[in-house]
């Protein structure tokens, strides 16, 4: 590994003096002088006709500057299929439809407002499950698709689907299969900083979106197809105020968004909407439930042989990134181990329940519990221990997967042997003789993610501009942002590297799009190595420059030169060395130069968009990983406590491993939260549980301390060797934990979460099964 | 609505604010007095966002009525640091521990921190995960929390 003076150093967060000083501003804490605020009146019903709309008692309230309906604004559509509309008109399809909003002078006007909006509906059928939604005659969600073309169904029209291999071939090869159904429903994000926005149009109608979006560039084109829908020609500029938590949730644009700018619009003035806690939780887009079916054999040795997914995904009413998650489950599905014959098919179907958007792990935490879990199945068949068996498929380096991914850095085998070492897997695994209620056992499970970006738009560029003052001082203006994973500090870290300067003499520009270069947003893992990449390249064209004119003034051949502690250095004469400073002003000022040092790199990686057969290399490189776990679970209580947890990640390199642990730890935790306790509780398209009372996301008292496990294989493609960490952390937590329950009480949880209820009937129905089909995977 | 006339200690500095019987003390910190340290992140008390110290003793500045503060000592995030800006060692060790991400649950947990490490200068591992329950963080898994916590109360006890 190459000596570097900053980077793989645990350099603390650039921004954390501001944060824990309480300077940070938010959108919360966000005023812009005459700014009014806005508030949406909510759908009474979950589908039905809308008959009526009284606005007039509303408009009545002191303080109120406007009330809108879909009957008095334009349309605005949006979305991945733009089947969803800011405002709704004649037809709700859920609870958190959008029918009308106010701007007024407090909150509270507008609240009061919003409660005496009066709405008249004609109730209409609604379907909440996805089998009974693709049923024929069952109530339709949509009749038509965004351009008027009748639907037959509620069946999306999406193309998922990739096959490799002969998959019959590989069945009938195999002397073992195991196949499996599991479920897993929606969890959502819980950032503690709620989603808001302020819109606000200056004299000649430009917008300016003061915002928390996590895809600046892309969200400004959406605005600016709204303003476009409105009639309007005018600029859009998004803002950022700093990020209360992202995890995916505000990776598109949403309703309330496009209602502060319709408002805006009307009356003239700013206008801020900020979500409370209960709209965050059920008016925001959690992560896609999906029912799997999971079939996979192997040779007699334990070679996996073929590995067959089909999936149904409860799409909800309208279409947001939450249905292109098989477009990411299809890796693990394709490629976790070596599988030579495999299919991937996905049916996203519509219903009445919310709509589902983008979570950390893009769809991987769901399929790779249905993998994972199954696959331990799979090694009890062949009566070999499920570290042997994980050993025996585990990925290598250069290999080419079915789905054309190309494998280049791949630490997944060294993943499990760390996994195996730590946990003292040999001697605690099917430990027999355990009396007493409460039993232990230990699990793994392992994941492959992106880790060098993911071409799932056209471009998954990011775009760079750095320039350097007269003192040593270096602005970079970056396409990504920071979302509190550490996005500014690495970059400072790369640039510093670079440049041969201290990390405090450069600063991060993100979020205005304005200033910054464009950038697909921060998703996918991609931040650390796309726009690290990109700012790495525009660094070094800053240094060349450099270089090029202390050659030119030491009278010495660029290449003897470099950067070094803010010196310009003479590798064969340090006498000859001189300050970065006296070169940059050297250059600015004198005749000789007359320049100043700045330079821009758009960084868009050689990757594949993967479209109709769905083969090819999507990411640079990809992350590898394994989890391991011991529980204990209570056998009176159904409670599983985690006795120790070790998450070992092939990052390539640790660019600051203080980060990247957070990252890993965070995501753990996170994911501990998917495997035992998180769920929303929709009851005929009802969210019951929106607050943090009821919906359990794990507190300091529950923290379990993470034992990470870097794995560093150096990637030449990423930037000093890095790949992504950003989602990897969650994705095997949940079939660790159900594989280590396995082990210590002998049951199979194939439903999440696995909450001790779950477990306990678990139990109750392995003493005295209630039918002939193993009704252990059916309970509710 | 007839308006309150309080009088309470924010930050060593005295204040006088006049509010309505409904109002919370957060809605005084953050609208009247334009302290935006202490956030809301629930409004309901479940998720200690909005974490400030009265009387030394922390409390969800939410749910706690204006009308109570009256005749009160307040300290938010911002009065922690030094006269010359210089970190208060809870603050500095969450800094140095990576205990902050996007920072939203920071000033809270941070005010829960020393509402503890003030009556209790070594807490146990225990003792602090307890006196943190109540503040929900959701990027960092709570680990290096706790790590600043104890590495501030070394420090403090030194
Ligand atoms: S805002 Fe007060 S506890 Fe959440
Ligand atoms: S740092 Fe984001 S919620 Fe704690």
């Amino acid at each position: 590994m190459s000596a570097t003076a900053v980077v793989g150093k645990a350099i603390p967060k650039v921004d954390g003096a501001e944060k824990v000083t309480g300077r940070t501003v938010y959108i919360h804490d966000l005023k812009i002088p005459g700014m009014l605020y806005g508030k949406i009146k909510y759908s009474d019903r979950v589908s039905a006709r809308i008959v009526s709309i009284d606005t007039s008692e509303a408009e009545k309230v002191p303080g109120v500057k406007a009330v809108i309906t879909a009957y008095n604004t334009p349309e605005i559509r949006f979305g991945f299929l733009k089947d969803n509309t800011a405002l709704k008109k004649d037809r709700v399809r859920q609870y958190r439809d959008e029918i009308a909003a106010v701007a007024a002078t407090t909150p509270e006007a507008a609240e009061e407002a919003v409660r005496k909006i009066r709405v008249e509906y004609e109730d209409l059928p609604a379907v909440f499950d996805p089998d009974e939604a693709l049923k024929p005659d069952a109530p339709r969600v949509h009749q038509t698709d965004a351009r008027g073309k009748p639907l037959k169904d509620n069946r999306l029209r999406l193309p998922w689907r990739v096959e490799a291999g002969d998959v019959k071939a590989g069945e009938e090869a195999s002397a073992f299969v195991a196949e499996g159904e599991y479920e897993v429903g929606w969890v959502t994000h819980c950032c503690l900083g709620t989603s808001g926005c302020i819109a606000s149009f200056d004299p000649h109608g430009n917008l300016t979106m003061y915002s928390n979006t996590q895809i600046p560039s892309l969200a400004r084109t959406d605005y600016m197809e709204a303003l476009k829908a409105m009639g309007l020609r005018g600029r859009v500029r998004v803002v950022n105020a700093a990020i209360g938590g992202g995890f995916g949730s505000k990776l598109d644009t949403y309703a309330h968004e496009y209602i502060a700018i319709l408002l805006a619009h009307r009356t003239g003035r700013p206008v801020k909407i900020v979500f409370d806690r209960e709209e965050e939780f059920f008016a925001t887009s959690p992560r896609q439930p999906v029912k799997v079916r999971v079939r996979q054999g192997c040779d007699a040795e334990g070679r996996l042989t073929f590995r067959e997914i089909s999936m149904v995904l409860d799409n909800g009413a309208y279409t947001s990134w939450g249905a292109t998650t098989p477009t990411v489950m299809m890796m693990p599905a394709t490629s976790l181990y070596r599988v030579p014959n495999v299919r991937f098919e996905a049916t996203c179907v519509y219903t009445n329940n919310t709509y589902c958007q983008a979570m950390r792990g893009y769809g991987t935490p769901q399929v790779t519990f249905a993998i994972e879990c199954n696959l331990d199945e799979l090694a009890e068949k062949v009566g070999l221990d499920p570290l042997e068996m994980r050993l025996r498929n585990a990925n290598e380096p250069g290999e080419i997967t079915p789905q054309g991914f190309k494998v280049t850095t791949c630490g997944h085998r060294e993943c499990i042997e760390e996994v195996a070492k730590r946990l003292d897997w040999k001697n605690k695994r099917g430990r027999a003789g355990q009396r007493g209620a409460k039993r232990r056992g230990v699990g793994m499970a392992c994941l492959m993610h992106v880790g060098g970006g993911a071409k799932i738009y056209r471009s998954d560029g990011c775009g760079t501009l750095i320039k350097v003052d007269d003192f040593g001082n270096v602005d970079v203006f970056s396409g990504s942002m920071d979302i509190g994973q550490g996005l500014d500090t690495v970059l400072r870290q790369i640039v510093a590297e670079t440049l041969g300067v201290g990390i405090e003499r450069v600063n991060v520009i993100v979020g205005d799009t304005d200033v910054c270069p464009w950038d697909v947003g921060v998703h996918a893992s991609r931040s650390t190595f796309i726009a690290g990449n990109s700012a790495l390249n525009a660094a070094r064209m800053v240094r060349d420059q450099i270089l090029e004119f202390s050659g030119q003034m030491l009278e010495a051949p660029p290449e003897i030169l470099a950067l070094e502690n803010g010196q310009v250095v003479c590798r064969e004469d340090p006498s000859k060395n001189l300050p970065l400073a006296k070169v940059l002003r050297r250059a600015h000022f004198a005749k000789i130069g007359n320049t100043m040092f700045m330079a821009a790199h758009f960084y868009e990686p050689d990757t594949d968009m993967l479209e109709g057969e769905f083969k090819g290399n999507y990411s640079c490189t990809y992350a590898w990983g394994c989890h391991g776990v011991e529980v204990e679970v209570d056998t009176a209580t159904g409670h599983v406590e985690i006795v120790k947890y070790v998450a070992a990640h092939d990052v390539g390199r640790a660019i600051n491993p203080m980060l990247l642990r957070g990252q890993v730890q965070g995501a753990v935790m996170m994911g501990i939260g998917y495997a035992l306790s998180e769920e929303m509780i929709f009851e005929q398209g009802r969210l019951r549980n929106p607050n943090f009372r009821d919906y359990k996301i794990l507190t300091a008292k529950d923290a379990v301390k993470v034992e990470p496990v870097i794995v560093e294989t150096e990637d030449p493609a990423g930037p000093f060797g890095a790949k992504g960490i950003g989602e990897p952390g969650l994705v095997p937590s949940a079939p660790a934990i159900a594989n280590a329950i396995y082990d210590a009480v002998g049951v199979r949880l194939n439903r999440l979460p696995l909450k001790p209820e779950r477990v306990l009937r678990a139990l109750k129905e392995r003493e005295a099964p209630s039918g002939p089909c193993g009704a252990l995977q059916r309970e509710g | 609505m007839e308006r309150i006339t309080i009088r309470f200690k924010v930050n060593g500095e005295d204040a006088t604010v006049a509010v309505e019987p409904h109002w919370n003390l957060l809605r005084v910190l953050r609208e009247e007095l334009e302290l935006t340290g202490a956030k809301e992140g629930c409004g309901a008390g479940e998720c200690g966002a909005c974490t400030v110290l009265v009387n030394g003793r922390a409390v969800n500045a939410c749910l706690y009525p204006a009308v109570e503060a009256d005749g009160a000592e307040v300290t938010t995030v911002e009065g922690l640091a030094g006269p010359g800006g210089e970190l208060h060692p809870i603050q500095r060790a969450f800094v140095e521990k990576g205990a902050v991400q996007c920072g939203f649950c920071t000033p809270g947990m941070v005010l829960s921190a020393k509402a503890l490490l003030d009556r209790m200068p070594l807490p146990s591992e225990e003792e602090i995960r307890t006196a943190l329950a109540g503040n929900l963080c959701r990027c960092t898994g709570y680990a290096q929390i706790i790590e600043a916590v104890q590495a501030a109360a070394e420090e403090l006890s030194r």
